[in-house]
């Protein structure tokens, strides 16, 4: 059977993350489709999803609001592959606070035990483009694009794959991938395809 | 990949700088049009302190926007209608996690460095201010701070990308109540879209060229959105939301997300209305859950509003033969 795979489209750049997706199925001749999915019902048939940048607060009441949390959690924890960007980053760990504001009481799906920090390189102004390597997946000089982004403060027992500046900006824990950066804003497929290759090897 | 169009690579506001370990850029088309993707189907809500700010992010608003009076409020006030108090936006920039947007009055160059200077995260260059300039908008390529502009045609939209806005919304009629002229421009826009997307399925160049000449824009800019068949930034809806429905309504005609002005804290029951509105905006295609937000609003609690055909102050005409 084919692989489906889903985009959490409850808020944020879920089109754009279509795209690369398709493209990447398409480039490694995969035998794959993409959904955007949204009800618990469309969610339980897929077998990798990711969750895009947006408003993490947004994405995490909402989500909680039609049940999507409670089956995401469930199937993510019974070994789903999962990719958080940016806000899709912060809602995969059990902590986070806000550079500016600190502590912060918002719903979170927590399947990583870190502590994160929202807006950790300043805010919109602040936002930038730099080159990232992910060696340990084989991923080099990738054009990390960084909006308002998270990063981890403290990683626990979860690989880090990316640094930059000291701080933690990629990490991956079993079948969980989280990016601070957007690769969905960039024409490089990299990390997409990375991820469709998980999404396969685990249904296999 | 971000569609691109219109990108000048010698953009003042583009800045490059070696940090510790690598080079970095900053104020990229890619930055400054990508931070509004991140606001897609979401609700931007228009604030005046710190308090409403906080509603506005406990209520799950993707961001919120700074006024010194809400719009419903600048039309009773009358004269000169200006940037928000610095104070306040700084205020409320430390006060919540999501974006803080603040507004500047068209074409007023210096409200917008002095608002990117106070670091907001996206500047509204906004007829719900009063214009400094009638002919001229802000040149948007020299700020590094991304700029969102109204529209209430694809021409006029495309005249604001050429500018270097990040971010279009679609005007409405602010400060009313009253959603009718929104939803008569993005019609307006998605009609106009329609047709310059089968002139370019066709390979129709003689009325691509033709329409660039209309609209007051270069032919790549019109190429190219044609292509597409939507315009080249996000495009929110704003102007008289007042209601979950109107939100549904609007996200229905294909907006990426809503603007909402007076709508909720003109109303009596802002609390609940931002939640149901950000719920309708979120779940717009599912109508039990609209009727579930239509619900949890009071009608006889909603802004009154108002007739837009016996308005003295059109704000939406600002700007907009520029």
């Amino acid at each position: 059977m084919s692989t489906k795979i889903g985009i959490l489209a409850v808020q944020g750049d879920v089109a754009e993350n279509l795209s690369s997706l398709v493209a990447s199925i398409a480039e490694l001749n995969e035998d794959a489709t993409v959904k955007v999915v949204k009800t618990p019902e469309e969610i339980s048939e897929v077998d990798g999803l990711v969750i895009p940048g947006g408003e993490s607060t947004t994405i995490g009441q909402m989500s909680l609001v039609n049940g999507s949390q409670k089956i995401i959690k469930q199937k993510v924890e019974s070994g789903m592959p999962v990719l958080g960007i940016c806000a899709g980053m912060v809602l995969l760990a059990s902590n986070a606070s806000d550079k500016v504001v600190g502590k912060m009481e918002q719903p979170l799906f927590d399947f990583l035990d870190i502590e994160l920090e929202r807006n950790s390189f300043g805010r919109q102004r602040e936002s930038f483009e730099a080159d990232i390597s992910m060696d340990s997946i084989g991923i080099s000089n990738f054009n990390g694009v960084f909006i308002r982004a998270p990063a981890i403060s403290s990683a626990g027992d979860v690989e880090v794959l990316a640094k930059f500046n000291e701080k933690i900006v990629a990490i991956k824990k079993g079948n969980i991938i989280g990016t601070s950066f957007h690769p969905e804003l960039t024409d490089d497929l990299a990390v997409h395809k990375y991820f469709v290759n998980l999404v396969k090897e685990s249904k296999n | 990949m971000l569609p691109l169009s219109g990108e000048r690579k010698d953009a003042k506001g583009i800045i490059s700088e070696k940090s510790e370990s690598t080079d970095v850029i900053r104020g990229s088309t890619t930055l400054k049009r990508g931070f509004a993707h991140m606001l897609k189907n979401g609700v931007v809500m228009d604030v005046t302190n710190v308090e409403q700010a906080q509603i506005a992010e406990e209520a799950g608003a993707v961001s919120v926007m700074v006024l010194d009076k809400l719009p419903s409020d600048v039309r009773k006030a009358g004269g000169v209608a200006r940037t928000a108090s610095i104070r306040i936006i700084e205020e409320i920039m430390d006060s919540v996690t999501i974006p803080v947007m603040a507004k500047c009055r068209i074409g007023h160059v210096n409200e917008a460095l002095v608002l990117q200077e106070t670091d907001v995260d996206m500047i509204d260059e906004s007829e719900v201010l009063t214009p400094a300039d009638e002919l001229r908008h802000i040149w948007k390529w020299d700020m590094t701070t991304p700029v969102v502009n109204g529209a209430r045609s694809l021409a006029e939209a495309l005249r604001r990308i050429e500018e270097g806005a990040a971010m279009i919304r679609t005007k409405g009629e602010p400060g009313t109540g009253n959603v009718a002229e929104a939803i008569t421009h993005i019609k307006k826009v998605n009609d106009e879209l329609r047709t310059i997307k089968s002139m370019y399925d066709i390979g129709d160049n003689q009325d691509l060229v033709r329409m660039a000449r209309e609209f007051k824009v270069s032919y790549d800019i019109v190429e190219q959105t044609a292509k597409l068949g939507r315009l080249p930034v996000v495009n929110f809806a704003a102007g008289g939301i007042a209601t979950p429905a109107d939100a549904a309504y609007l996200m229905s005609l294909g907006c990426d997300g809503i603007f909402v002005g007076s709508g909720i804290f003109a109303a009596n029951d802002a609390a609940e209305r931002a939640r149901a509105i950000v719920l309708a905006t979120t779940f717009w295609n599912e109508t039990d859950k609209v009727k579930e937000a239509q619900k949890m609003i009071d009608e006889r609690q909603s802004m009154l509003g108002l007739d837009v055909k016996t308005l003295e102050l059109r704000m939406q005409d600002r700007g907009g033969s520029a």
